[in-house]
């Protein structure tokens, strides 16, 4: 029997099926089933989301197509790209993205990612949500499973399927993805979410956003300003979260450079400690020139 | 588009489990076992073959012994009659069972002998050896992915053979070379050129051509048919290997 090379398998698999090489399966989610497969005339990896068969309704296929299109014109470098969209043979609906290598949030801070990397993820995530809003975009499930740390650490926030479009400027309506049912993951979900409310706006991200800071900082020694930033993101009044992503991931980057967050009002002391630990190499030169002054004076003396 | 070559058009119904050799396994009529057994082997013995050469890095010579004494052993022992649909693929579920008894066999020291008390079947060693030599060491994949990736090669083989014997059956050998022509050889040909090799008319050739496609899949969804428990699980094998949902 002929051996058939590996491109000739693809091509026949092509002649069998569609032009994508299913490779495995990565998951699957309340609309359908995220495979990995190789695109044979591109020859590269890329994930399919595809709507699950049997669960087929037109409320499904019109929020699968919407997810689509909600990525697509989402370009941001921390938003996973859009590549093909369309209806297989069999009358499925798909759409590939980039195949994301690495690994997702959760795993990636269990191999031991530090504070300040946390942090600094943490800020990547919020800076593309923050563009997300910014195009009336909420994403409405975000969570440690939902974002990807790639392999050249890279930060992308994944699975736009519950996503609720706040002003669509094709339609006078609030249009939804998904509305009338509770979405979501509970331990991240918003107070009004997990309450139903239609109306849930950016704040709903934030709290969740919260959430997530609130996970990554865990299982590390941090200080008050830190935990008050996730205490305010996650206020169970909306009105006393951040205001919108922005203010957050600000917040955030005050943290890092060790400056006052907005969250946390410090006292005296604590305001103290904080400056000499931001300019520690500038107090220890100071002491080391009293230290040496004292020093001469008391030599001087003698 | 050709509607019968539209995927997921109207040809794409199959019989439900009559023709699953998985169902056959668990027969009490050993006729039907045997050659419900004789079909699992067919399909899975040189995926089986290579995998203990490059997973267990096993000889030559004790590769073959494994993959005759582990179709032997679960013929005896009736282990593929033992597959639950609901837990795995039967494709992993295989895997799981070969990497037990080759476990097994290593940790007893016992190697099965060719000729010995076990089934000796007539396998083609050689050529799956051939093909190991000539084209293994530039794999790259984890051997799970290696082994469905040739069980996939040989499943395609398999379905090119039963086309081609198929064709030769029914006085359409021209569909088949057209098929081969276009569809197999390393070289790129066009329709025209294919007319004018075959004496025919290009839109002939292109109906040719549509129809051989058409037969060769449903030989290849034939295939998967056979080597699958339940429809669900032939669904999801055919969505994960084509993309495609077959009604």
């Amino acid at each position: 029997m002929k051996w058939l090379s590996d491109d000739k398998l693809a091509h026949l698999l092509g002649v069998v099926g569609t032009k994508y090489a299913f490779v495995k399966e990565l998951g699957r989610g309340g609309m359908g089933t995220v495979y990995l497969a190789e695109d044979r005339e591109l020859d590269r990896l890329v994930a399919i989301k595809v709507l699950s068969a049997p669960e087929v309704t037109d409320d499904l296929r019109r929020r699968m197509i919407r997810e689509a299109q909600i990525i697509a014109r989402l370009e941001h470098p921390g938003i996973v790209p859009v590549h093909d969209a369309g209806t297989l043979p069999d009358g499925r609906i798909f759409y590939a993205m980039k195949y994301v290598r690495g690994s997702r949030l959760d795993e990636y801070t269990a191999q031991g990612a530090s504070l300040n990397d946390r942090l600094r993820k943490f800020q990547a995530v919020c800076d593309a949500v923050a563009f997300a809003h910014a195009h009336g975009v909420i994403h409405r499930d975000l969570k440690p499973q939902n974002i990807m740390i790639g392999s050249f650490g890279e930060v992308l926030v994944m699975d736009w399927g519950v996503a609720k479009i706040r002003e669509d400027p094709c339609q006078s309506a609030v249009y939804n993805t998904s509305d009338g049912t509770i979405i979501g993951t509970r331990d991240y979900m918003s107070p009004e979410q997990a309450r139903g409310e239609i109306e849930i706006d950016e704040r709903a991200d934030i709290y969740s956003l919260g959430a997530v800071l609130k996970f990554l900082l865990n299982d590390q020694k941090v200080g008050k300003a830190a935990k008050a930033i996730s205490a305010k993101a996650m206020a169970s009044v909306p009105g006393d979260r951040y205001a919108s992503t922005a203010e957050l991931s600000a917040d955030i980057g005050r943290l890092l450079d060790a400056e006052s967050v907005s969250a946390y009002r410090e006292n005296a002391l604590e305001k103290t400690w904080r400056w000499t630990a931001k300019n520690r190499f500038l107090v220890l030169l100071v002491l080391a020139y009293l230290v040496m002054r004292i020093f001469l004076i008391f030599t001087s003396r003698r | 588009m050709d509607p019968d070559t539209d995927i997921g058009g109207p040809l794409h119904k199959f019989p439900v489990t009559n023709h699953s050799a998985i169902v056959g396994a668990r027969s009490d009529d050993e006729l039907v076992r045997r050659r419900a057994f004789d079909t699992i082997l067919n399909s899975y013995w040189k995926p089986v073959y290579k995998y203990v050469r490059l997973k267990w890095q096993a000889t030559n010579e004790d590769a073959k012994d494994l993959t005759q004494g582990f179709f032997a052993n679960a013929f005896e022992k009736h282990h593929f009659a033992s597959y639950d649909a609901t837990k795995a693929s039967f494709q992993t579920f295989l895997r799981t069972c070969l990497d037990g008894f080759v476990a097994n066999e290593r940790k007893a020291g016992q190697r099965l002998k060719r000729g010995g008390d076990k089934d000796h079947y007539q396998l083609d060693f050689a050529a799956a050896e051939a093909e190991l030599a000539a084209h293994a060491s530039a794999s790259t994949l984890t051997p799970e992915d290696y082994f469905h990736r040739e069980w996939v090669r040989w499943m395609f083989t398999l379905a090119v053979e039963a086309f081609r014997e198929r064709c030769v059956e029914s006085g359409r050998l021209v569909q088949f070379q057209l098929f081969e022509r276009y569809d197999l050889d390393d070289t790129h040909v066009s329709y025209a050129s294919l007319a004018q090799e075959f004496g025919l008319e290009a839109t002939t050739v292109n109906n040719y051509l549509a129809a051989a496609r058409r037969d060769f899949r449903r030989i290849v969804l034939e295939k998967l048919r056979e080597i699958t428990a339940t429809d669900e699980e032939f669904h999801v094998e055919a969505r994960s290997l084509l993309g495609v949902d077959v009604k």
